[in-house]
């Protein structure tokens, strides 16, 4: 149904041509409430997979966000800064994070489909 | 995504309003060992908003209410705190704050003059340690007693008075900071017009048993809706408001605080409560340090423990609450400087993740008191 692909941390990617784009899962945003800061990383920064590469802040509170896959920041998206609450309001399109070069796209093998990360929400409450 | 917050183990205490909480689907977390509203469906900055514009209702039964009453209360009360009790005006409340033996806070607290017993609400998380406290330093001939058995219902914000007089007329009549026995919805209540919002309102204390009756009844108004701990939070803090554990604690002093606005003249020259002489030698020769407005640039919050550095960028104190104000429209923060940084204007750094970001001392509150007073026209 859907070409995103999740990590456990509750981050999804949509790879293609090598790179991927990434951003924070429909039930991440849930969790989080509203938000109302993304720093992001900057463009060319190399980020290997599992190190924190940008951080979402809520109001209550700061959360990291971390790379489910490793490469060079290619694009972040600007339009956070002005309006975080895209980041609530369109998770999975208009408010995605950055997009990265992939060192190696073997990596986003055990990311979870659309299918299994539902179950592995539904597990989680 | 990492951060999210953990549960707290053993067994979760509920305030009566619980069940409605539940069926409002709120997202409960457990505070201070209570299972309390952290937001509603709308949201915190909702919540916020919608008590800035109209009026919210929160409960805050996990407050400890306690009175006190019989020959010298007052005055025993002045032992363990320097705001002027034994002048406080019949149904009359004030803010005050019970100190250790080196100046600190154990607890802030109101304190109403019910004309025959005192009443006070202090912290959900100090409670039984003040309960103890009491006791322990009270004469015999004065009775002291905790009531679990009331529930605590706020209601804030600008139409908080018109849709609190639809069920209790009287309380349209108080005045800030003063306070009546009175039926709300029929139910037996205490009403201050008081808060911790920095919005006109009122704090009702009711018996458990009408606590659901008198919430559901002011959440038929028009004008109220339900808000949460999240809220609360966000809005004292643009209203610079201390939160006991976080902005004060045992070691920090009134004074250091910015709160010897709460300590009267006599008490100021008499002292006769713990820690006297230190919260004395400040008031004379200033305090050391002291809590301020911190106002970052940019968007990135500030939170509590972020690092505040001068211009040279030595570390010459922290943030003690620091977050997203949705009415101030970017972060707020409050912290403790030494005292030579203290001074409005005052161009400070803040170490948010490894990185210096600028920031400047302002004037408290980031949102503007809005109480109902007598010279308000």
């Amino acid at each position: 149904m859907s070409d995103l692909k999740f990590s456990k941390d509750h981050e999804w990617v949509r790879a293609e041509d090598g790179s991927a784009t990434v951003g924070i899962s429909n039930y991440a945003q849930e969790q989080l409430g509203d938000v109302v800061y993304v720093e992001l990383p900057e463009i060319g920064q190399k980020i290997v997979k599992g190190a924190q590469a940008a951080v979402v802040e809520s109001v209550k509170a700061a959360s990291e966000i971390y790379a489910p896959a490793g490469g060079e920041v290619t694009e972040i998206n600007d339009a956070l800064e002005d309006e975080p609450a895209l980041v609530n309001g369109d998770p999975t399109g208009g408010g995605w994070f950055f997009k990265l070069k992939l060192d190696d796209e073997a990596e986003l093998e055990p990311l979870m489909d659309d299918l299994a990360y539902q179950d592995y929400v539904d597990g989680l409450d | 995504m990492g951060g999210t917050n953990g549960t707290a183990s053993g067994p979760v205490k509920t305030t009566p309003l619980y069940d409605s909480h539940v069926a409002l689907g709120a997202k409960l977390v457990t505070f201070t060992g209570y299972a309390m509203p952290l937001h509603y469906p709308p949201g915190i900055l909702k919540e916020h908003f919608h008590t800035r514009d109209s009026a919210s209702l929160f409960d805050v039964s996990h407050m400890g209410q306690i009175s006190i009453w019989g020959e010298g209360a007052a005055h025993a009360l002045e032992r363990l705190v320097p705001g002027d009790i034994i002048g406080l005006a019949p149904w009359s409340l004030r803010y005050s704050q019970f100190t250790n033996e080196d100046g600190g806070i154990r607890d802030d607290l109101m304190v109403t003059n019910a004309v025959g017993r005192l009443i006070l609400v202090v912290n959900a998380a100090c409670k039984d340690a003040d309960f103890a406290l009491l006791e322990a330093e009270f004469p015999g001939g004065l009775d002291i007693a905790m009531h679990p058995e009331k529930a605590l219902i706020a209601l804030q914000g600008p139409a908080a008075a018109a849709a609190l007089a639809r069920h209790a007329p009287a309380a349209a009549a108080l005045k800030f900071m003063t306070a009546g026995a009175m039926k709300v919805a029929g139910a037996d209540a205490m009403v201050s017009r008081s808060g911790y919002t920095g919005e006109d309102g009122f704090e009702i204390s009711v018996y458990a048993e009408s606590a659901r009756h008198v919430w559901e009844t002011l959440l038929g108004e028009p004008e109220v809706a339900p808000a949460g701990l999240g809220a609360r939070d966000s809005l004292r803090l643009e209203a610079g408001l201390c939160l006991y554990g976080h902005d004060i604690d045992e070691t920090t002093s009134p004074v250091e605080a910015g709160l010897l606005w709460s300590i009267g003249k006599r008490r100021r020259a008499e002292g006769g409560f713990p820690g006297a002489a230190r919260i004395q030698d400040e008031i004379a020769n200033g305090p050391k340090r002291r809590r301020v407005g911190i106002l970052p640039d940019g968007r990135a919050p500030a939170r509590e423990n972020t690092e505040i550095l001068n211009a040279d960028g030595e570390a010459i104190g922290k943030i003690t609450s620091g977050g997203f104000g949705p009415s101030a429209g970017g972060p707020v923060a409050m912290g403790y400087v030494d005292a030579a940084h203290g001074k409005i204007g005052t161009a400070l750094g803040l170490m948010v993740r490894g990185k210096k970001l600028p920031a400047t001392v302002v004037k408290l509150p980031f949102a503007a008191h809005r109480y109902h007073k007598d010279q308000e026209g």
